[in-house]
């Protein structure tokens, strides 16, 4: 049985909209125009119990709404949505317990108080009884390394560290279901990979079901073997991420070693990169194996690999191609 | 039943623990807290000072109230002043308006919990601050003062009466940021309101007649001059458990109204910017 079910979800906003200006706003008090605007339209998907999905989009492609319904924060305009078998709308208590949703800008700890009171303050909402809680707590600490952290106050600490903590907080219930909105956004790269692997980690251990959204593709790649793109609301892919450059890239790159690179490669594809020995060509995916083979036969060719372009760029595609049929 | 007796005991200890970090906050700024607490109390001491001084002009009391009477009136005041600070719809239009409410909407419990026992939390804190600012105006003003065990029983829960009252009324008011994105101008004149018909400003048998008639139909006497009245004055049993009765219907008036607004009023909610 699905973890997540997704029929038909849509989610539309009234905009007010008025020109610039002292006019406008006095017309507006008599005449107020609202535009409506379908931030989610009619997505279906399902995920399976300790799937880890990727979720996709340039900004305003209605991810975080997405999950925001699927969390119970946002009433859905129509169509359905179930999370372990509740509806998220209702909000219901057992329903809560279970999942939790980390945004890498909000901060749901105490400011003023060590990260450690919040956590005490999560057991009791969350009604974790005290041994498991210990137990738990202690080994999410470690798990992360933040021991000497969770004793400063919440507002001594720096964006990273204090996101290290607000994702301890988030999991303390032992949530089987994670919406996990950016979570790496405004951190370095150290601090990247350790949020990146203890996210692993959680999936393997609880064999928990996790959602993601990230603008930095080595979050994905890390992380999800399935993808769904979603753009102006609508999904556009949904499959595993290794396909997805099979179903947009319309080029690969062949990158040629030679003895000798000093000749004209512009017939064999667009040069992309030069240098010394080294040439990477951009070719059209359909003709990779004819320009493969006419290399090979007509170049002194000491090592050649064919890639797909690296992920940002096929996203890019996606959304490039998409705005283009629009 | 089994289930129900826990349910109590999980939210008894949220509501120990919510108002043991809330004590812990407020104690980093306590300097703070006590300048804030100081900044309260210039306003019923302006309003004793003039009492006083017209009840002296007057040749000892106004209406029958005397100086000492003031002065016990304006001492109690303070304290059930203290118990009837809550969340303000000010605090709701923050809350709805910059999308701060998700956190609260992704636990599994109310948001009303966190505010109720968050300012109950925060009261220990300016109570026992209190004490000392409360001992020098006793000793400057004098008051009369000398209830009866069950006026300081009545007052004692009179004053957690006054809290859920408030906190219910500011609450359902707030909550009209759903709707509204706004609500400061609609609180300013509940505010005003308040002020007239609820003893804050004006002890309400000094008020006319008709004013201190529609007093009793509304809920600002229970939350602010009853608890006073109920420690100052000199009401009869059945005057003084009648005003509890009072109370505990606001009480589950002003609640029912609560979660009738929460249940239509958040699915508005857009959690913008959060």
């Amino acid at each position: 049985m699905a973890t997540v079910r997704v029929l038909g979800l849509t989610k539309t906003f009234a905009v007010p909209e008025r020109e610039a200006g002292l006019r406008a706003a006095a017309v507006s008090l008599f005449r107020r125009t609202t535009r409506e605007v379908r931030a989610v339209d009619r997505i279906s998907f399902e995920i399976g119990p300790g799937e880890v999905v990727g979720f996709l989009g340039p900004n305003g492609a209605g991810k975080t709404t997405t999950l925001k319904m699927l969390s119970g924060l946002l009433y859905p305009s129509s169509g359905e949505a179930t999370v372990l078998g509740h509806v998220p709308s209702r909000r219901e208590r057992d329903f809560l317990r279970q999942i939790t949703f980390v945004m890498g800008n909000r901060n749901q700890l105490q400011w003023d108080l060590p990260a450690l009171d919040s956590f005490e303050l999560n057991r009791a909402i969350y009604r974790i009884p005290r041994e498991d809680f210990t137990r738990l707590r202690d080994e999410l600490i470690e798990l992360l390394e933040i021991g000497d952290l969770v004793r400063k106050p919440v507002r001594q600490l720096s964006l990273g560290e204090r996101m290290k903590v607000e994702i301890v907080g988030s999991l303390l219930h032992r949530p089987r279901v994670l919406f996990l909105d950016e979570p790496t956004i405004g951190l370095d790269v150290t601090m990247q990979k350790r949020i990146r692997s203890f996210v692993a980690e959680y999936n393997r251990r609880y064999d928990a079901t996790v959602l993601l959204t990230s603008h930095y593709m080595a979050d994905v790649e890390a992380l999800c073997r399935r993808v769904i793109v979603i753009h102006h609301g609508e999904i556009l892919f949904d499959g595993e991420l290794a396909r997805l450059g099979d179903r947009f890239a319309a080029w690969k790159t062949i990158a040629v070693d030679l003895d000798d690179g000093a000749g004209d490669f512009s017939a064999y594809g667009d040069v992309v990169e030069r240098d010394a020995g080294r040439v990477k060509l951009r070719v059209p995916r359909e003709e990779t194996a004819r320009v493969t083979a006419r290399l090979l036969a007509e170049q002194e060719v000491q090592d050649l690999t064919v890639e797909d372009p690296p992920i940002e760029d096929v996203i890019e595609m996606v959304f490039a191609q998409e705005a283009n049929e629009r | 039943m089994n289930a129900e007796a826990g349910r109590v005991r999980s939210l008894l200890d949220y509501y120990v623990t919510r108002g043991r970090t809330q004590i812990q906050a407020q104690f980093q700024y306590r300097a703070a807290t006590y300048f804030w607490l100081i900044g309260m109390l210039a306003e019923p001491i302006v309003y004793l000072v003039v009492w006083t001084t017209i009840a002296e002009q007057q040749g000892g009391s106004v209406q029958g109230i005397t100086t000492g009477e003031f002065a016990a009136y304006y001492i109690v005041w303070t304290l059930v002043r203290n118990m009837n600070i809550v969340f303000t719809p000010y605090g709701w239009e923050w809350r709805i308006r910059e999308g701060q409410l998700s956190a609260a909407l992704l636990r599994p419990l109310h948001p009303l919990h966190d505010d109720l026992a968050g300012f109950a939390g925060w009261k220990v804190v300016t109570i026992l601050l209190w004490l000392p600012i409360a001992a020098v105006l006793w000793v400057a003003f004098d008051p009369v003062l000398d209830p009866t065990l069950l006026e300081v029983a009545v007052f004692s829960l009179a004053i957690c009466g006054a809290y859920l009252i408030r906190t219910m009324f500011l609450s359902s008011l707030g909550m009209i940021t759903f709707w509204t994105t706004r609500v400061g101008a609609i609180f300013e004149l509940a505010i005003a309101l308040e002020l007239l018909l609820s003893g804050r400003l004006v002890p309400l048998p000094l008020m006319p007649d008709w004013a201190q008639e529609v007093a009793n139909f509304l809920p600002f006497k229970w939350s602010f001059y009853f608890p006073i009245d109920a420690l100052v004055g000199d009401l009869s049993r059945g005057e003084l458990l009648g005003g509890l009765a009072m109370q505990l219907l606001w009480i589950v008036v002003l609640t029912g109204l609560t979660m009738v607004v929460w249940r239509f009023a958040v699915r508005r909610y857009s959690a913008v910017g959060n």
